[in-house]
């Protein structure tokens, strides 16, 4: 089972779609799970930014059942205390994952607003994310969704699905 | 690679009310072994004293399929080094007790090819000087740009993997290095040996003398393979063996076009031996046109290429050898004198095989064992009989003419000893007591008579004595043979 847990306000429609696509990638149910704690406590008042790895272990609180997935969706920026940012954090062949739809808006680089393209690109970090806690790594293929970008005109470049390679090892991995 | 337990991903915060505050997370079952569609096979060993930034740095490394683990301070860290060995190393420089400086100073003493990258909270450029200058390949400021990193550690990767793939090759010429050694235990030669373990250590330019077939280019192959120009090329010319225009072609190369038939440009051995060493062999038959323009190029380790503009620098050692009296050749007018005194710095004089008796022996037992494994004959011995034709032989064509004939002897050899009968006729026939005829009219006999048996064939005779034709060509000459 995996649950998409939106946090503080995620934009509009996201949780929804997200909700929808993901059976394309990966077996099993999906539903959404209300959090119950204050995103506010990941909040470094320093950085204005939220600490993904506090996020991670509060969503760990509220999982479910021990077998299930969960990935929280938001809009606020996202650190993890090394880099300056992240757009996801996701716990490698474990239970959690986050992504952020902040750096993904156009409007953040100055450009226009496009709300289908941000809501793709936030899709492809969810699945991203999850690949981790499907234990997947980064892939070469720069077509794979699971592979590695730090800016987002690599995340446009990459499918929302993942490569025949990182398929047949998700595919091997229990859920 | 070895299994270790991890302990789970554990982050420390603290809450603004000041109460301790763990995230736990369980870790994946064995940090070496997440599975991953990217052949990485580099380790990488983050050490922080913050547990927050090791532990994501560290989850950071393996979704990118590497091999990460953590140390929390230097003695941690010491401690992982001794167990495995990693690639890359993340160090922060402030950590209590043992710096991050010192201990890059301490990997650096245990692998000084482990790639270290050092991180800090306080950017500083005295601090970065200092690390750089410390061998630390790269310096990176916390936070660090997500882009940043995957770039710095490519490219730590790149390097890391570069070095060992220059580390193999160096371990593959070693392994190329002739197998051929100055076999003899006769005082000339352990001198020789001395001299070539000195020489080989400079740069000086080397004279090797001696008669044809004692070994000449062998001594050149072994001060190339004994000195720090080793993984450059060793480039040979016979310069007896080519017409003057020719050589000129081929020390300096040509232009496309410089002359009827230069369809190509050509790069001459002195730009191919860039690096390496220059084996002139033959150096008394060079013409003094083409003396003076290598002379030139020894002093200012210059030249163009004919019919070229193009000044090309060039930095090779010059070794020289000739069986040729080169003092009389300067006497005579021959041998440009200013030539002769660059090239011989050094000179090595090796002794013809007649005058060191004691290492006929050895040699050939030595190429009796290697042709035997050459041809897969079980030829284990010589005979008391041909060993002792052996000895008395004067060997005129010197180790060559041995080689040579210990070659022949394995081939036609019926059993596991080798006769007298195995050993070439000729060699049974004109074998006479020392002292009887002098080497010049033994040499002179010898030639002739191969001579007549090949029908005055130049190339055969060539063969059967062991010699090129040019040298064939010059005894021809200097014994004053005809038909």
């Amino acid at each position: 089972m995996i649950y998409v847990a939106p946090i503080h306000n995620p934009i509009p429609g996201a949780v929804r779609y997200i909700s929808q696509q993901l059976p394309n990638e990966f077996r099993g149910l999906v539903a959404v799970h209300q959090t119950k704690f204050d995103p506010r406590i990941a909040l470094d008042k320093t950085r204005n930014q939220y600490n993904s790895t506090i996020l991670l272990a509060e969503l760990l609180q509220e999982l479910p059942s021990k077998h299930a997935k969960i990935i929280g969706i938001t809009e606020v920026d996202l650190f993890i205390p090394v880099l300056t940012f992240v757009f996801g954090e996701a716990q490698l062949n474990g239970n959690v994952a986050v992504a952020s739809s902040h750096r993904l808006r156009n409007s953040y680089y100055g450009l226009p607003e496009n709300p289908d393209l941000v809501l793709e690109r936030l899709y492809k970090e969810a699945v991203h994310e999850l690949g981790h806690v499907f234990s997947l790594t980064h892939c070469d293929n720069y077509r794979c969704v699971m592979h590695a970008a730090t800016g987002v005109e690599e995340l446009d470049l990459k499918n929302a699905a993942f490569c025949s390679a990182c398929n047949s090892v998700l595919r091997s991995a229990s859920f | 690679m070895g299994r270790h337990r991890i302990r789970p991903f554990e982050v420390n915060i603290r809450r603004r009310d000041g109460h301790g505050w763990a995230i736990q997370m369980p870790a994946p079952q064995d940090r070496t072994e997440v599975r991953g569609l990217k052949n990485h096979t580099a380790a990488i060993l983050v050490v922080d004293d913050e547990a927050a930034v090791r532990e994501s740095l560290c989850s950071w490394f393996q979704k990118d399929g590497y091999t990460a683990d953590t140390a929390a301070d230097a003695v941690e860290a010491l401690k992982k080094l001794s167990k495995r060995a990693w690639d890359i190393i993340l160090l922060d420089i402030k950590m209590p007790n043992i710096s991050g400086m010192e201990l890059l100073r301490r990997i650096r003493q245990i692998d000084p090819d482990i790639v270290s990258i050092m991180i800090t909270a306080y950017a500083s450029v005295d601090t970065a000087v200092e690390a750089l200058k410390g061998g630390a390949f790269d310096y990176v400021v916390k936070p660090i740009d997500p882009d940043d990193l995957s770039r710095i550690v490519r490219k730590a990767i790149e390097q890391r993997k570069l070095k060992k793939e220059n580390l193999s090759l160096r371990t593959k010429i070693e392994d190329m290095v002739p197998e051929e050694e100055l076999i003899g235990d006769s005082p000339q030669i352990k001198k020789i040996q001395e001299i070539i373990e000195t020489v080989s250590q400079t740069d000086v330019s080397v004279l090797i003398r001696g008669d044809s077939g004692t070994g000449k280019e062998l001594i050149a192959r072994l001060i190339h393979a004994k000195s720090t120009r080793r993984y450059s090329p060793l480039v040979a010319v016979n310069c007896g063996a080519l017409p003057e225009s020719l050589l000129e072609s081929e020390l300096f190369g040509h232009e496309k076009g410089s002359f009827t038939g230069a369809q190509y440009k050509h790069r001459g051995k002195l730009e191919i031996s860039n690096g390496g060493t220059l084996f002139l062999d033959e150096v008394g038959t060079i013409d003094a046109k083409t003396q003076v323009d290598l002379l030139r190029v020894l002093d200012s380790k210059q030249f163009t290429r004919l019919g070229g503009n193009q000044v090309i620098s060039v930095d090779f050692r010059v070794i020289c050898a000739t069986n040729q009296d080169l003092e009389q050749l300067v006497k005579e007018g021959k041998f440009r004198e200013d030539f002769y005194y660059r090239i011989n710095v050094f000179p090595i004089n090796l002794p013809p095989l007649r005058d060191r008796s004691g290492d006929i022996r050895l040699f050939a037992q030595h190429f009796l064992e290697r042709y035997a494994i050459q041809i897969r004959k079980k030829v284990l011995r010589l005979s008391p009989e041909a060993l002792s034709l052996i000895m008395k032989h004067d060997w005129p064509g010197n180790v060559r003419e041995l080689k040579n004939a210990i070659e022949r002897a394995v081939v036609v050899a019926g059993g596991p000893e080798i006769r007298p009968e195995d050993l070439p006729f000729d060699m049974n026939k004109i074998s006479k007591p020392r002292g009887e005829s002098s080497i010049a009219e033994v040499e002179r006999a010898h030639i002739l008579d191969m001579l007549g048996r090949t029908g005055w064939n130049i190339t055969r005779t060539a063969q059967i004595l062991g010699i090129d034709r040019v040298t064939l060509y010059n005894k021809i000459k200097k014994y004053g043979l005809s038909k």
